[in-house]
């Protein structure tokens, strides 16, 4: 169990006092994925860094399982790190030291026996699935196989928790997918927390259980990744989510309005499908009890998150008039979540 | 002094030209020992210390930035005479090959110490951070962090700095330390004898060639970041 109490953080710059992190209170339950979502600047990474203590709280405290991180001497704050995996968006691997070395570094920080280091390190390169670059040097591996590495040597020490410092933000999609896998392989097989931080809202769908969402160093929206992406409350989370669940938002506009200029009297309803509910049959069901009513769809799709699939459906319909308002009040009925975009009266 | 007397090699007295190689040789190697440890000590020095908080390490910095910028300002000509009575208390000489040491290394151990601190600030400092994440200490981030991540940049710096030695060595030939300065100056240039002035000239020329060859292999070696 991992908390923020009251957290805050202010820099002392040229230019005055820079609070980084306001009032932050947060509680991360053991052996998820939790992530922290919020632009450059919003202070995610400030964050990030009071878990391992790079970064100190100008009040409040930061606790792992009890233990008030902030509060502890150097030398024990050494010791807990070895507890705490961290992985970069630059990976940040020794390049004059191979694959196997790099992984086997932590193992001798912790002062582990050389035969004990040689042995961790090889396990870990084959979860990784980095089996036959052992000797290779980070120069001539991709960006994907680094992120491999920095993931092998964060879980050297046996940690109970990974943080992630924008983990994929220099990959490419593919490999940022590749390694968001292994991320959610890592948590199933060994049961530690991941804390993550990024500015995609990719990320927190695909692996996620919970998310927070960070603004002017405050938190301002948190919850299950399913509840926040059904429901976004605040505009800054709803902009994050409608990018993620419809990134061809715009092109669906501009179909939407040719197509309310070509029927003025039709009417454009956007469906918004969750967990079960986008394995049923709604929409023929529709049909079929209202079969006056002309249907089209527009735009449409599904995502997978962690807890159950999120679909949208742009759909057209046209026909007499109460067989068309029927046919919504039937959707809505059905407890699908139903927005009339447009009216066409 | 005519051109062909730059071709008389009868006149050289080769086990002379060797001993007087051989001298060179062991000073600049000396100095480049010496050099290499101080200038390791100043250059983390000035790194560990540059940007500190405290008033103390502060005034530590200062103090080592000064050392450094005096030293490496002083024509090494001038150098040698300042540090004539140093020399004589530590060596308990002011001639000869060894008077030259101190000398050679308190010029070139400042030059080499700024190098060394350039090439520590060259390290990302994400690599440096990753390790204090790992719970590394300060002295296993000095030995397994920035020594080997900025060793091929050392060792050309080393490089360079021996071959300015090489040149040094060769004044502080002409004014009694011996090797091949001390013979081109004065059984060449006093004596009007051309032949050991070339011989003595290529015979640097050569060994600077070895040194930077050496340095330039010892980097490919050792340099990781290129596949």
């Amino acid at each position: 169990m991992i908390e923020f109490k009251d957290v805050s953080k202010t820099f002392e710059t040229k230019e005055g006092t820079v609070h980084a992190i306001k009032d932050v209170n947060l509680k991360i339950d053991s052996g998820k994925i939790y992530g922290i979502i919020g632009y450059s600047g919003a202070g995610k990474t400030t964050l990030i860094r009071m878990l391992n203590g790079l970064e100190k709280p100008t009040t409040g405290s930061v606790n792992i399982n009890g233990v008030a991180i902030n509060q502890l001497s150097a030398k024990d704050l050494r010791v807990q790190r070895h507890k705490i995996g961290m992985i970069f968006q630059h990976f940040n691997l020794l390049w004059s030291r191979t694959v196997k070395e790099n992984v086997m570094f932590p193992l001798e920080i912790a002062g582990v026996a050389k035969a004990e280091r040689e042995k961790k390190a090889l396990e870990l390169i084959d979860l990784v699935g980095l089996e036959g670059k052992e000797d290779m040097y980070p120069a001539s591996l991709s960006g994907g196989q680094k992120q491999r590495v920095g993931v092998a040597r964060a879980l050297a020490n046996d940690p109970e928790i990974l943080l992630s410092d924008e983990a994929t933000s220099a990959l490419d999609p593919e490999t940022t997918d590749e390694v968001l896998d292994l991320l959610l392989d890592i948590k199933k097989r060994l049961n530690i927390t991941i804390v993550l931080i990024t500015h995609e809202m990719h990320v927190i769908r695909k692996i996620c259980d919970n998310v927070a969402v960070l603004d002017g160093g405050k938190i301002i929206e948190e919850g299950e990744v399913l509840n926040v992406f059904k429901n976004p409350q605040q505009p800054l989370t709803q902009r994050f989510v409608s990018a993620e669940s419809d990134p061809s938002h715009q092109e669906t506009e501009i179909v939407l309005d040719e197509l309310l200029n070509k029927y003025p009297n039709s009417r454009i309803v956007r469906l918004t499908f969750h967990g079960d509910q986008a394995k049923l049959p709604i929409v023929s069901e529709m049909v079929h009890e209202f079969p006056k009513v002309d249907l089209n769809i527009v735009a449409g799709n599904i995502k997978q998150t962690q807890e159950g699939s999120i679909g949208t459906l742009y759909l057209q319909l046209t026909g007499p008039e109460p067989q068309v308002a029927g046919s919504v009040n039937f959707l809505k009925k059905l407890r699908v979540e139903t927005e009339v975009i447009a009216d066409g009266k | 002094m005519g051109s062909s007397s730059y071709f008389d090699f009868s006149s050289v007295d080769w086990a002379e030209m060797g001993s007087a190689t051989w001298e060179t040789i062991w000073v600049t190697l000396v100095s480049v020992l010496f050099t290499a440890i101080i200038g390791c000590l100043i250059g983390l020095l000035l790194f560990e210390t540059k940007d500190s908080k405290s008033n103390g390490i502060q005034v530590i910095n200062w103090l080592v930035s000064l050392f450094v910028n005096v030293f490496r300002s002083i024509p090494y000509i001038i150098l040698i005479v300042v540090l004539i009575p140093f020399t004589n208390t530590l060596v308990h000489t002011i001639v000869g090959p060894v008077a030259a040491l101190p000398s050679l290394i308190l010029s070139a151990a400042p030059f080499f110490g700024r190098i060394v601190e350039m090439s520590f600030r060259e390290i990302d400092q994400g690599v440096l951070e990753a390790a204090e994440a790992m719970g590394a200490s300060h002295w296993t981030i000095i030995f397994k962090v920035l020594l080997p991540e900025s060793l091929p940049a050392l060792v050309s710096g080393l490089t360079v700095t021996a071959i300015s030695l090489v040149g040094y060595t060769a004044m502080a030939g002409a004014i009694g330390a011996g090797g091949l300065g001390a013979l081109a100056y004065n059984n060449g240039f006093l004596q009007y004898n051309g032949t050991i002035i070339l011989v003595a000239t290529i015979l640097i020329v050569l060994f600077v060639f070895v040194l930077q060859w050496i340095g330039d292999l010892l980097v490919k070696i050792i340099d990781k970041r290129v596949v």
